[in-house]
Formats: C-alpha cells, structure tokens, sequence
C-alpha cells in the first residue's frame, strides 16, 4: 500500500504520519543536490508534465529540478501557448496528454478544486502546484521542513504566518500541516485580509504584529499582492509597511531570536524590509533550497503507484 | 527441520568473524593505504565501522569509512513501489584512484549491491571496488560474488537470514529462521 495515494491535492487531510514520512525522506534527498553529478536514476524512464494555467517562475523551476535530479523525463505546458487558448477544457488537454503515455502531472491553477477535479478523471498521478486560493501543499512542506530543521519537533511550537491570509494558498497549507504535526499557529494582518471564519481552524489571531513578535518562535511573512491595494483592501503599500512591515527596529524587541520565512517572490519595504529578509534570522533562500528536496520527495513518494492503487482511488471518489 | 530458528553466529564468532575479514581485507589491499569502507544502509555501516576498529587496533590506521543508502537506485519501485525509508548517503573522502571496499551484512541476490555500483559511479570512478559480507547465504540473482566473505550459510530461498547488530537491536548474532510457506 502506498503511501500517499494516487495525488498530493492538499496537505489538509494528511496525518502526522504522512507528512514526517514526506519530511524525512526529503531529508536525505537535499544531500543530492550537492553532489558533483546532481541526479539519482529514481524515476528513470518516468514522464512528468508540468501544466501551468497560471505564472510561475520558481515553482515551476523547483519542480523541474526535482524531477530532473529524479531522472524523470518532463515537458513543459504553459497555457499562453497551449491550446488552452484555443477553448480546450481541462479535462481533454490532461487526456491528450495522457494518451502520449505520461505519468505524472503537476498542475498550477487559478481556480481552487482544479488539481481534485482532474485527479478524479485521469489515471496519471496529480500534485497540486497551487490552486486558487486553496492550497499549495509542496510550499506548505517545504517551510514544515525548514522550520523543523531550525526548531526541532514543532510540537507546541508557536508559528505566526502574517499578511495576506485572505488570498493565500501558502497560509492555508501552513495552518494545515502545522496543527498536523502539533504547532500553535496564530495570524497576522489587517482585518481586511484575514477571513472571517479563521479562528475556526483552531489558530490565534493577532491585530498588531509588535504581539506575534512577542509570542512566536517563527515567522512565516506572506507577499502582500499589489493589486490588493488597487482592490481597497488595504489604503496603502506605505501605511501597510509602517503597521504591519517587519522591520528590524521590530524584530530587536522580540524576547528570543525568531526564524523569519517568506514563500517569495518578496515585496522589499513593504511586508519585509531588507535588512530582515537579508539577515541572520531569515532562512529564505534555504526554503527555496528545501523546496526542491520536498518536491522530489512528493514525486518518489507517488510514483510507481500499483495501477489497482489508482482505480480505486478514482472508484473512491466517483 | 525442527528449530524455527538457530543461531548461526554468536556473539564471540561474530567478532572472530569480523577480525579475520579486516586481516583478510587488508591482505589483499596490500594494506590500508587508499582504502575506504562504504557500508550499506544500515546493518552494513555497522560492520564497516566494525571493521574499521579492528583496522585501527591492529597498526593504528585509520581507514575513511562512508555509507551509501541505496533505495533511489533499487529497480523495484514498479512493481513493489517507494520504500518510505530513504537513509543518508556520505562518503567522507573522494574515491576516485582509491580501492572501495563495499560492506554488507547478507549478500542474497546481489541487487544490493548492482545498486551500490551504480551509486558509487556517480561518485565518483575507484582504481577498484571490493565486496565483503559477514553472510553470504547463496542465491543470486545476478553476476556478483564476494570478496571477503564471514560465513557462508546453506539455506533455501524461503529462509530468513538475520544479523543482529547491538547498535540497532540491542544483540550481536546471526540468526536462520526456517521459512514456514
């Protein structure tokens, strides 16, 4: 029986047990990446399509990595010049892919419940590279294990992710795996930008940021969307930086040294200034490089799926 | 067969074992010059260092000793599927030019070690590999046989062949269990 089932839709619904397994294969696998030749033959002989209805610049990079230093074989499939364009649904674009015998597909899209809607109807094993405002499960495990590696057991660990919890999928997944694994999880921002019903997910919820400073052992900084501002959720990027920007003269009355995370790409000045993001405390840049670990993780994990796995899964959800 | 289950080595022939294989080892390296003992995840980095201290005991030589976890280059992810225990790989030195001695605790098909090869080539490329096994228990399945071997074991493909090491199990012996199907 494997593992993790057929797709990685979401990290909610996944059990400790799952997601420490996922952390702690990825682990060993970072070690990978500093090798002299950057590859295992793992997946040899493996195809894998990257399907993104959405731009993407390092998650699609971290996947393709990942699946390269797996040895799998991946083709790219970017809606501007797919026949997407031309009114093609995404069920038959997935199908036409299939029948040139893939095995995988990683998707990113706009619209929260696409990877689950295509995971149902296509044998291949799907991996959300985030949907909508839903999830990102491979962000929201990539920071689990760069947390974990600077904290420990993130049992009772405080992690407060601050910003624009409205819209994040990154937050979503966040809270998911770290009530999971036993954190105390807390939000940050404007009330504009945090959902009504979000202390129903068991978190704390914080106006100022001076008080998850004072509370956390780490910080997850969530981008601020420019179009946010346009949209009048906030009144401006200037007055968001002065109450709700981390700056240093902020972090220097933190009562313990905090472990700064930003899932990228950065707004410097305006929800992190760049004496943080470019500081002592901030693992930014090891987030990126543990990306790429979690995401080979995820696709050795999925792959060589027993067929009978796949049917049932789908027979599950029909 | 009446006993489930029978101790093959000891304790004490266990260690014997071990001291013989190091003597025998540096015999045909000519010495520990340009050695490096690379254990397999996890009973074969046991032996390894095993190995190793009684290297050191004999001349005072320290011989590099690496771990090579082999999960990522098994072929049977297809039809078995992932193993959800992928251990760490660390070689300690570059190999290129130097005589690796590969340390396993049972040698049965010798799919173990097709994959260790292979890893160890995209380390690097050794003047030589060499293979020692505390047990070698037959039945291969491919084209490999040891160099150094502890104790050859006669048993049917159905048995259980297991090395107990004190690190990981808390008690040092070879045991053959009767397979019952």
């Amino acid at each position: 029986m494997s593992l993790l089932g057929k797709d990685l839709i979401g990290i909610e619904g996944l059990t400790r047990e799952q997601i420490t397994t996922i952390l702690d294969v990825a682990d060993p696998l970072k070690a990978i990446s500093e090798r002299a030749i950057k590859k295992v033959p793992t997946l040899r002989g493996m195809t894998v399509v990257n399907l993104f209805f959405e731009a993407s610049t390092r998650t699609r990079i971290s996947f393709e990595f990942a699946e390269k230093r797996m040895s799998a074989d991946t083709v790219n499939v970017a809606t501007a010049v797919s026949s997407v364009s031309k009114g093609e649904t995404l069920v038959d674009t997935a199908r036409n892919l299939e029948a040139m015998k893939i095995d995988m597909v990683v998707i990113r899209h706009p619209a929260s419940g696409a990877p689950r809607f295509l995971a149902d109807r296509i044998e291949s094993n799907v991996i959300n590279a985030g949907d909508g405002t839903h999830e990102h499960p491979t962000q929201g495990l990539l920071d689990l294990l760069t947390l974990r590696s600077h904290l420990g057991s993130l049992e009772g660990k405080r992690i407060c992710i601050c910003g624009d919890v409205l819209h994040s999928r990154v937050a979503r997944s966040n809270i998911w795996g770290l009530k999971a694994l036993g954190a105390q999880v807390a939000v940050c921002g404007p009330r504009s930008l945090l959902p009504g019903a979000i202390t129903d997910l068991g978190v704390e919820v914080f106006g100022r940021i001076e008080e998850a400073i004072q509370w956390a052992d780490a910080l997850n900084v969530l981008r601020l969307q420019l179009e946010r501002m346009e949209r009048g959720y906030i009144p401006s990027l200037r007055e968001y930086n002065r109450v709700f920007g981390l700056t240093r003269a902020r972090l220097e009355r933190a009562p313990k040294d905090l472990v700064i995370l930003h899932p990228g790409p950065m707004n410097r000045g305006v929800e992190i200034d760049s004496d943080v993001a470019d500081g002592p405390h901030s693992v930014i840049l090891e987030q990126v490089t543990n990306g790429v670990a979690v995401r080979m993780a995820v696709l050795y994990l999925l792959a060589g799926n027993a067929p009978a796995l796949a049917d049932a899964a789908k027979a599950e959800s029909a | 067969m009446t006993d489930a289950s029978a101790v093959v080595l000891s304790a004490r022939a266990v260690a014997r074992t071990i001291s013989r294989m190091a003597d025998e080892i540096l015999e045909r390296t000519d010495g520990p010059d340009g050695v490096v003992l690379v254990g397999i995840q996890r009973r074969g980095v046991e032996i390894a260092d095993r190995l190793a201290d009684v290297m050191r005991d004999r001349d005072g030589s320290i011989v590099p000793r690496g771990a090579l976890d082999i999960t990522l280059y098994r072929d049977d992810l297809q039809t078995v599927g992932p193993r959800p225990v992928v251990g760490r790989t660390h070689l300690p030195v570059g190999i290129d030019g130097r005589t690796v001695v590969i340390v396993d605790d049972v040698l049965f098909t010798g799919r173990t070690i097709r994959a260790a090869l292979d890893e160890l080539a995209d380390f690097g490329r050794p003047a030589r590999i060499m293979l020692a096994v505390l047990v070698d228990r037959g039945g291969r399945e491919l084209p490999i046989q040891p160099d150094v071997v502890g104790r050859v074991v006669d048993v049917a493909p159905r048995d259980r062949v297991d090395v107990f090491v004190p690190t990981l199990d808390g008690r040092d012996e070879v045991v053959v269990s009767r397979g019952t199907t």
